[in-house]
């Protein structure tokens, strides 16, 4: 008998251990899953970038800057990369989790290995953040070298960048996490509706939150949204000289709606998982 | 300590929706000693599910309390996940893994090292026949060749204790067949098994011992042997008539020998003691009813079933 069979051993090492396993489990999916990966993450931010900062340009249509001679382009960019990093908390978390905890029970052989079922969860939400910081890098060289307008992007502070990307990579897993638990499978389209859409739509992804002010009521309403603030704090470390919300308030809401997501997240894949 | 228990289940109860709900374990005890294949026999909806998912950590108690290898499930859920292997009748293989992998990233859950999975992945893909099929998808496989991936699996930590859920249901007569012959295998390995099943053939060829369950409750527990004799189930006789009712039960009541006459649609089934001299007096106090067909069983668990609830285990 190996010592993996021992009773009474279980510990900190030994959780670390198969968490890890999961981990190696998830990134040989992922790259399986490569090139459905890159598809999915590219091909949203550009079509968008293609059409409204290279075509409309060039026929005529154009959408105002923003102030200080901006151009449309680089308003987009913190946005594109935001929803690049949402995207990927729905696609690489919350689907596969809802089929897995759904008809295929999946996950079982996972919730049955030597670790806290929180772990298996936390799991999860950890390996969507690392594969929404790898759209967020996918997304930037679309966005940046695609328009035909010029892009202006100065990253001021580095650590505030790094700290921005792991939050919100880290707020998108959080969100596929919650959802993953919440949505059941016949419920999907009716997730991408109710959900996804107006999360992006309402999240200061195609212009700033401050520009919201003459709509007071909408204004406040998008502070629900969490890629509001992811929005606002890569518009704080990529395009500073664009108004965005003081880095601590996007900071500060990131984390808050990091740990509530989680924590519904685990919570409901507790529920789903032990009866 | 635990003595030579692998598992021991006290007053184990499990109510679902409120005090009005369900009660779906109603005072289950159990002891499954160390070694042995152990069966749990009941009709769909008994509890043997629920009463497997406790002691996998999977379905918290209501009350009572269930130790595997001495470890508790409910205050040591990881300690206990160790120690267990589980395969149930649902293919719950990972798709999007292949054969190889889902035995690989089992191993790598369980602490193993890249290496040491990889070779524990060869030597189980060998040893379940599976080698042509390692780098297939979940998906492409038979339901019984699913179902042999999955006790592989189940075994790859080397668990002490296997939980086999229901493991031949909805599987063809043949896959059955090989199943039954791979679970006979584990029996060499000293493994622990408790094995669920509503078939009580599968239950009396692999079980060392059986523990016939109905309504959330244990009503018997022995070898296949012992509960045949002791519940006294001899003989079992359908008898199916034209005018079968309770004129009919009346006139094969008093038949000696026969112990019980129940009704059942079309007929009646009548438990017996002894066979000697049974048949023609069983069929001459029918003969008035239209008597149309009648059928012997010679003890089973099934009959044993049928002794103690009445019922069928497919009704």
């Amino acid at each position: 008998m190996t010592d993996a069979a021992l009773p009474g051993s279980a510990g900190p090492g030994l959780y670390l251990r198969a968490f890890v396993g999961l981990l190696a489990r998830d990134l040989r999916v992922l790259q399986r899953n490569l090139l459905p990966f890159i598809t999915r993450t590219v091909m949203n931010p550009l079509l968008f970038v293609f059409i409204f900062t290279y075509v409309f340009p060039h026929i005529g249509q154009s959408i105002q800057g923003g102030p200080s001679g901006m151009s449309y382009a680089t308003i987009l960019v913190p946005g594109l990369v935001a929803v690049g990093m949402v995207f990927q908390g729905i696609g690489a978390v919350a689907l596969p989790l809802a089929m897995e905890l759904g008809a295929t029970r999946e996950i079982e052989d996972r919730v049955l290995a030597p670790l806290p079922v929180e772990l298996v969860a936390i799991e999860k939400l950890v390996f969507g953040a690392a594969q929404g910081v790898l759209a967020g890098a996918a997304v930037f060289p679309l966005v940046y070298f695609i328009p035909s307008t010029p892009v202006q992007v100065h990253v001021a502070s580095w650590p505030l960048l790094i700290t921005v990307i792991l939050l919100a990579s880290l707020t998108s897993g959080a969100l596929g996490l919650a959802l993953g638990t919440i949505v059941r499978p016949p419920q999907i389209g009716l997730m991408f509706a109710v959900v996804v859409v107006p999360i992006t739509f309402l999240g200061c992804v195609y212009y700033p939150w401050a520009l919201l002010h003459p709509i007071p009521w909408l204004q406040a309403a998008v502070l629900v949204n969490p890629l509001v603030y992811m929005s606002e704090a890569l518009r704080a470390s990529l395009t500073p000289e664009l108004p965005h919300m003081p880095v601590w308030a996007s900071l500060t809401a990131l984390t808050a709606a990091t740990a509530g997501l989680g924590a519904i997240g685990v919570h409901g894949f507790l529920r789903r998982t032990i009866s | 300590m635990s003595g030579t228990a692998a598992i021991r289940v006290e007053g184990l109860v499990k109510a679902y929706g409120g005090p009005y709900g369900i009660r779906a374990l109603d005072g289950v005890d159990l002891e499954v000693r160390r070694g042995e294949i152990f069966g749990l026999l009941g009709p769909n909806g008994a509890g043997k599910t629920t009463t497997v998912g406790v002691c996998t950590t999977r379905v918290r108690p209501t009350a009572g309390r269930v130790t595997v290898e001495g470890v508790d499930v409910v205050r040591a859920p990881t300690g206990v996940k160790r120690l267990i292997g589980v395969a149930t009748q649902f293919n719950t293989l990972d798709r999007a893994c292949t054969v190889a992998e889902n035995l690989y990233y089992h191993c790598r859950f369980f602490g193993y090292g890249a290496a040491a999975a990889r070779q524990r992945t060869t030597e189980l893909l060998d040893r379940f026949r599976l080698g042509d099929r390692a780098t297939t998808m979940p998906m492409q496989l038979s339901g019984g060749m699913a179902q042999r991936v999955q006790i592989a699996r189940a075994v790859a930590h080397r668990p002490r204790v296997l939980f086999l859920d229901e493991p031949s249901a909805g599987l063809d007569p043949q896959s059955r067949l090989a199943l039954w012959e791979t679970i006979g295998g584990l029996r060499d390995q000293g493994i622990t098994v408790l094995l669920t099943t509503h078939h009580m053939e599968e239950a009396d060829r692999l079980s060392d011992r059986v523990a016939i369950i109905d309504h959330g409750r244990v009503l018997e527990i022995g070898t296949p042997a012992e509960l045949k004799q002791r519940v006294g189930a001899g003989t079992v006789i359908e008898v199916r008539a034209e005018r079968a009712g309770p004129e009919l039960v009346e006139a094969l009541r008093v038949v000696p020998d026969v112990y019980e006459v129940r009704e059942m649609p079309g007929g009646v089934r009548l438990l017996a003691g002894s066979r000697d001299g049974l048949m023609p007096r069983v069929v001459e106090a029918a003969q008035g009813y239209g008597l149309r067909d009648l059928s012997v069983t010679e003890p089973t668990l099934e009959t044993v079933f049928i002794t103690l609830t009445g019922r069928d285990l497919r009704d």
